[in-house]
């Protein structure tokens, strides 16, 4: 698939998964992976922000194979792990989700895809060199924040 | 009797003038401008390293939108609610001002007319700027577009509301001498930008009552002064920021990623925005500082 085909679908994706309700353990089994997805972003930003502060020596294979996968988390289909009923309100401290996503929406679909453009920006600058892949964690960790700021409650 | 109403009236009129001594604005001398030609290059790295487009953009405002500085966000506070007001190139905004203006309101806090700034303006940080710098930073202030939004009256109640009180408050919090020694260079460099331009203080240090700084408490968290919440402790105490790296901290104020690739969210989120701009020197320097300040159990 094509990063161009990819990005059309995140946002038929991030378009159409909100309106479903759901069962009480399917609301469960959402939040749990969504958020298992959350950390599999780290675990990829991990290896590329590790080289990018100097704490891993840059290996161009390693922050290519990084960011790669990174990229295909970030364009995965998350269209059945955001159903209503899921949010702060509905859960409490189950969820970061704040109810902003689904009353606001599609505000969450524009940020989702301002999100895969970073990754696809990084994913094509991380097997670049060092100063390349320092360049690109700005915007990627910048559309992070921007959706956290938003629609994730502060801890 | 007519005699202690005489002392009275006396030791009142006494009291009086020494009220309005206290109370009354300072000005820089008009002379420290002189000679300083504003640099609009090294005025962009104030604009970014004192945080402007923070609280002077319109609220939400994203990309180029950031450099429209018509003011209007609102903060919310024990004291009043505080509207950030107009300091775009626009007559609603610093249009008319002088460099020396621009000083004297962010090491004085007083405006052009000589009124008192409510220290929701973070004079008591920015006192500690060098006149150079302001003076680029105006340059760089007058290239951006010019904003018409008009600005919105603070909502402040008794006593704050009369302007001249507010001379007494800066008689009491208004202090320049540097929170932590140091000769390190690197740590000075720091202590610049995060004493000083960065104003971290004005959200990462607790308030007495009256609204000043606890500087026994320097940088060690507390409630947030604007909303819910609580803001972190960033000095190097195992309740604050003691497992990071300086490369972790300037990794942080670079991409916004925490050493866990979490992200900063809420109000640093726009904080990180501006410190991405500063060139990773300036960052290094933050970190260094970070690491150089006492470690303080985090405040409640």
């Amino acid at each position: 698939m094509t990063f161009r085909t990819k990005l059309g679908a995140v946002a038929v994706i991030l378009s159409t998964g909100f309106a479903g309700a759901a069962m009480a353990q399917d609301v469960g089994k959402a939040v749990e992976a969504r958020q298992s997805l959350m950390q599999l972003y780290a675990h990829y930003l991990g290896t590329l922000g590790g080289m990018a502060k100097g704490d891993m020596d840059y290996d161009a294979a390693k922050a290519q194979a990084a960011a790669d996968s990174l990229l295909a988390m970030m364009t995965a289909d998350q269209s059945n792990m955001w159903p209503q009923g899921s949010d702060t309100e509905a859960l409490g401290d189950k969820t970061a989700a704040l109810p902003a996503i689904w009353t606001t929406y599609p505000a969450i679909a524009d940020k989702g895809k301002a999100a895969a453009e970073a990754a696809a920006a990084l994913a094509s600058a991380a097997g670049t060199d060092l100063a390349s892949l320092q360049a690109a964690m700005g915007g990627v960790g910048a559309s992070c924040g921007a959706c956290h700021k938003d629609f994730r409650q502060k801890r | 009797m007519r005699r202690l109403i005489r002392w009275l009236v006396f030791l009142g009129l006494i009291g009086l003038a020494v009220f309005w001594w206290i109370t009354r604005p300072n000005f820089a001398d008009a002379d420290v401008v002189a000679g300083l030609t504003g640099d609009v290059e090294r005025g962009e790295r104030i604009f970014y390293a004192g945080g402007c487009a923070s609280c002077h953009a319109a609220p939400d405002a994203e990309g180029e939108d950031k450099l429209k500085l018509g003011g209007g966000l609102e903060f919310v506070t024990a004291f009043g609610t505080f509207f950030a007001p107009n300091i775009s190139p626009h007559e609603n905004g610093i249009a008319g001002w002088s460099a020396l203006d621009l000083v004297n309101a962010m090491k004085h806090g007083v405006s052009p007319d000589g009124q008192h700034y409510f220290p929701a303006f973070p004079y008591t940080s920015y006192a500690k700027a060098e006149v150079a710098d302001i003076v680029d930073l105006k340059a760089y202030l007058d290239t951006l577009e010019p904003v018409a939004v008009a600005n919105l009256e603070h909502e402040v109640g008794f006593p704050f509301n009369i302007r001249r009180s507010l001379g007494g408050w800066k008689f009491l919090f208004l202090k320049v001498d540097w929170v932590v020694e140091t000769e390190d260079e690197m740590v000075m460099k720091g202590r610049y930008l995060v004493e000083g331009l960065g104003h971290c203080s004005d959200c990462h240090t607790s308030r007495n009552p009256l609204g000043g700084l606890d500087l026994g408490n320097w940088l060690a968290g507390g409630p947030n002064p604007d909303g819910k919440g609580s803001i972190p402790n960033i000095t190097p105490h195992e309740s604050g920021i003691a497992a990071w790296s300086e490369a972790d901290i300037a990794e942080y104020l670079n991409s916004g990623f925490t050493p866990e690739f979490d992200v900063a969210g809420g109000s640093m989120t726009d904080v990180v925005a501006n410190t991405g701009q500063l060139t990773p020197e300036d960052r290094a320097a933050i970190a260094a500082y970070l690491k150089a300040v006492p470690a303080l159990e985090r405040v409640k």
